[in-house]
C-alpha cells in the first residue's frame, strides 16, 4: 500500500515502514537505544530527503522513549536530579546543533557532516563496545569478577551535587557537558543520542547501569521533544504521518524486543549491538571513501 | 538573432496556415490523496481548419507539460582528504519539478532548432541556467546532470513517438506523472508543427493539489507550525504511553 508523505513529497509504501519501524524498535527494546542511529541512515536509503528524515526521526525517539521510560519508572530506576542536569545541558546542546545545522543546510555540507558524526560516532563507541564486552566474556569464562570502579578525575572538579538515586557524589560539570554533546548530536543526526549517552554514564560518570537506560531515555524525551519542535518551526521537515508510521511499528517492536532481551546474557547483548553499530559505521566510511556512481547531487536553492 | 529573423521572415512568407487546436484532458485536476501513487493524463484533442490540409510536409504534434520552476543548486562532489565532499555547486535559476515532451516523431525531425530556442521545448531549453560561478568553467555538465538525475526518477520524460496523429486531425497521448509529485499548477502546452515550424500553439493548465489530509497537514505544518509541533509530540507520547499500556495489560 502506497502512502504519500505530505511534507516529504515522496510516495513510499506503508508497511515497508511499518516494518522498518518493527525490526528497528525490537532492536531497541533489547538494547535500550533509541534505535535513531540506525533507522536515520535507513530512511535516507528508502529516498526520504535528509532533512525530514532527521527531524521526523526525533519525534518518533519521543515515542518510544516516553514508552520505555514508563517502565523504568515502575521499577524507580530514573534519577531524576541527574536526568535534569543531563537535560539543561541537552537543551543548550540541542539549541547549538540546529543552528549547526542550519548553517551547514545553507553551505551544502550537510550531509557530509551527518555521516561523518555517524561514522566517527558509531566507530568509536562500536570498537570500544566490541572489546569491552568481548573482554567481559573471556573473564566470566575464565571465572574473574568484573573490576571494581575506580575515582578518577572527574571526581577533583568542583560544584559537587548528590545523585541519590545513583548513590554518587560528584561535580555537575561532566553531566552537563555529556549533555550538551549529546544535545548536539541529537539535533544535527536526529538521534536520541543513547548510544552515546549509556556508555558515557557508565564508564565516565560512573553510575551504575541498573539506572542508566531510565536516566538516560527520561532526558532523551525532552531532548527530542525540544528538537522536535525546532525542526517543526524552522524547517517544516517533520513529517507527522512517516513518524506515525514508524512509531506504531517501532512502539510494537519495543515490546516484543525486551522480551527477546530478557533471556539474553549482557555480554552477548552488548557484543551483538556493538557488530551492529560497527556494521552499520563500515557502510556509510565506505559510502565516503569510495567514488560514488553520481558524482552530482541536486538541492533547493540559497538554503532556507 | 540573425536566426529569429530569419525564422520570422520564413513565417511571413508562408501564407497562414488557418489550423486551430481543439482540447481535451482526461482531466484538468489531479488530486495528491494520502495512497497517492503516480497519475496518468490522457490528452487528446483535434486539428480545426477553413481548408483541406496539405499533405506535405506532415503534420506533428508536441505536447510539453511542466510543473512548477524552482532554483535548484547543482553539487558536484570531489575527493577532498580522502573522501568525497561536496565542492563546486551551480544554481539553476530556472528548473520545473516536473516536465515531459511527448511526441509524434523524433523530436529533433518535428521541430528545428530555431523554434526549439523561440518555445523552449526539449528538456535542455526548458531549464535555464545563467551565471555559473567564476571558477567553474564546465557549468554545462551540471545541466547534463539536472536532467540525468530527474530523468532517473521520471520527472523528466522525453516521450518520442507516444503522441498519436490520425487523418491529420486527431491527436491524443497520455502522460505518466510520478508519485513524488509537487502541488502547482501544470502548464501545458501542444504545438502542430509542419517541417519543424510551429504552425499553431495552445496553452492550458493541470492543477496538482494536495486534497484531504494531506493538504489539511501540509498547510498546518507551514502556518501554524507551533501547534504542528506540539501535535506530532502529543501523538508521540500518546502512542507510547498506549504501547506501554497494552502490553502491560496483556502481561496480566
Amino acid at each position: 500500500m502506497q502512502i504519500y508523505l505530505p511534507i516529504a513529497e515522496v510516495s513510499v509504501n506503508a508497511f515497508l515502514l511499518l516494518g522498518l519501524g518493527g525490526l528497528v524498535g525490537v532492536l531497541s527494546g533489547m538494547f535500550g537505544v533509541g534505535g535513531g542511529f540506525l533507522m536515520t541512515p535507513l530512511l535516507f536509503f528508502i529516498g526520504i530527503p535528509p532533512a525530514v528524515a532527521v527531524a521526523t526521526e526525533a519525534n518518533q525517539i519521543v515515542a518510544s522513549s516516553f514508552s520505555g521510560v514508563l517502565a523504568h519508572f515502575k521499577r524507580k530506576t530514573v534519577d531524576l536530579r541527574m536526568g535534569t542536569v543531563l537535560l539543561i545541558g541537552g537543551l543548550i546542546g540541542a539549541a547549538l546543533g540546529v543552528l549547526v545545522f542550519n548553517y551547514l543546510k545553507a553551505q551544502g555540507q550537510v550531509d557530509l557532516l551527518v555521516k561523518l558524526c555517524y561514522v566517527i560516532f558509531l566507530g568509536v563507541i562500536g570498537g570500544l563496545m566490541f572489546l569491552e564486552s568481548l573482554n567481559a566474556i573471556r573473564n566470566t569464562k575464565k571465572g574473574k569478577a568484573p573490576p571494581r570502579k575506580k575515582h578518577n578525575w572527574i571526581h577533583g572538579l568542583p560544584f559537587k551535587m548528590r545523585f541519590r538515586v545513583s548513590g554518587l557524589y560528584i561535580s555537575v560539570i561532566p553531566p552537563l557537558l555529556v549533555g550538551v554533546a549529546v544535545g548536539i548530536l541529537a539535533a544535527i543526526m536526529g538521534v536520541g543520542g543513547g548510544f552515546i549517552m549509556v556508555p558515557a554514564m557508565i564508564y565516565l560518570l560512573g553510575m551504575p547501569t541498573k539506572v542508566v537506560v531510565g536516566t538516560s531515555l527520561f532526558q532523551i524525551i525532552f531532548v527530542t521533544a525540544f528538537t522536535t519542535m525546532l525542526h517543526a518551526t524552522t524547517n517544516y521537515t517533520v513529517d507527522i504521518v512517516l513518524a506515525v508510521l514508524l512509531l506504531v511499528g517501532g512502539v510494537i517492536g519495543a515490546q516484543i524486543g525486551a522480551r527477546i532481551g530478557v533471556k539474553m546474557k549482557a555480554e552477548q547483548l552488548r557484543i551483538l549491538l556493538a557488530m551492529m553499530v560497527l556494521g552499520v559505521c563500515g557502510k556509510l566510511a565506505m559510502d565516503l571513501l569510495l567514488q560514488p556512481s553520481e558524482l552530482y547531487s541536486l538541492g533547493a536553492a540559497g538554503g532556507h | 538573432m540573425r536566426a529569429l529573423l530569419f525564422a520570422l521572415t520564413l513565417l511571413l512568407a508562408q501564407p497562414a496556415l488557418a489550423e486551430e487546436i481543439v482540447l481535451g484532458l482526461s482531466s484538468d485536476q489531479v488530486s495528491i490523496n494520502t495512497n497517492f501513487d503516480g497519475s496518468e493524463i490522457l490528452i487528446f484533442g483535434a486539428v480545426k481548419r477553413e481548408e483541406p490540409a496539405p499533405d506535405e510536409p506532415r503534420l506533428q504534434v508536441i505536447v510539453t507539460v511542466a510543473g512548477p520552476s524552482d532554483p535548484v543548486t547543482v553539487r558536484r562532489k570531489e575527493k577532498r582528504f580522502g573522501i568525497w565532499v561536496n565542492v563546486d555547486a551551480v544554481e539553476v535559476d530556472h528548473a520545473p519539478s516536473f516536465y515531459a515532451v511527448s511526441t509524434s516523431t523524433l523530436l529533433g525531425l518535428s521541430l528545428s532548432e530555431t523554434e526549439d530556442q523561440r518555445h523552449s521545448v526539449s528538456i535542455p531549453r526548458a531549464i535555464r541556467s545563467v551565471g555559473a560561478p567564476m571558477n567553474i568553467t564546465d557549468s554545462e555538465s551540471f545541466s547534463q546532470a539536472l536532467i540525468r538525475i530527474k530523468s532517473a526518477s521520471n520527472q523528466y520524460q522525453l516521450n518520442e513517438g507516444t503522441v498519436s496523429v490520425d487523418e491529420q486531425t486527431l491527436f491524443r497521448t497520455a502522460i505518466e506523472l510520478p508519485a513524488a509529485l509537487t502541488e502547482g499548477d501544470y502548464k501545458t502546452r501542444i504545438f502542430l508543427t509542419r517541417g519543424g515550424d510551429v504552425v499553431a500553439k495552445y496553452e492550458t493548465s493541470i492543477f496538482v493539489r494536495k486534497v484531504g489530509m494531506e493538504r489539511w497537514l501540509f498547510r498546518m505544518s507551514r502556518e501554524n507550525a507551533f501547534f504542528y509541533g506540539l501535535m506530532s509530540l502529543a501523538i508521540a507520547i500518546a502512542a507510547g504511553w498506549g504501547a506501554s499500556a497494552v502490553f502491560t495489560a496483556l502481561r496480566r
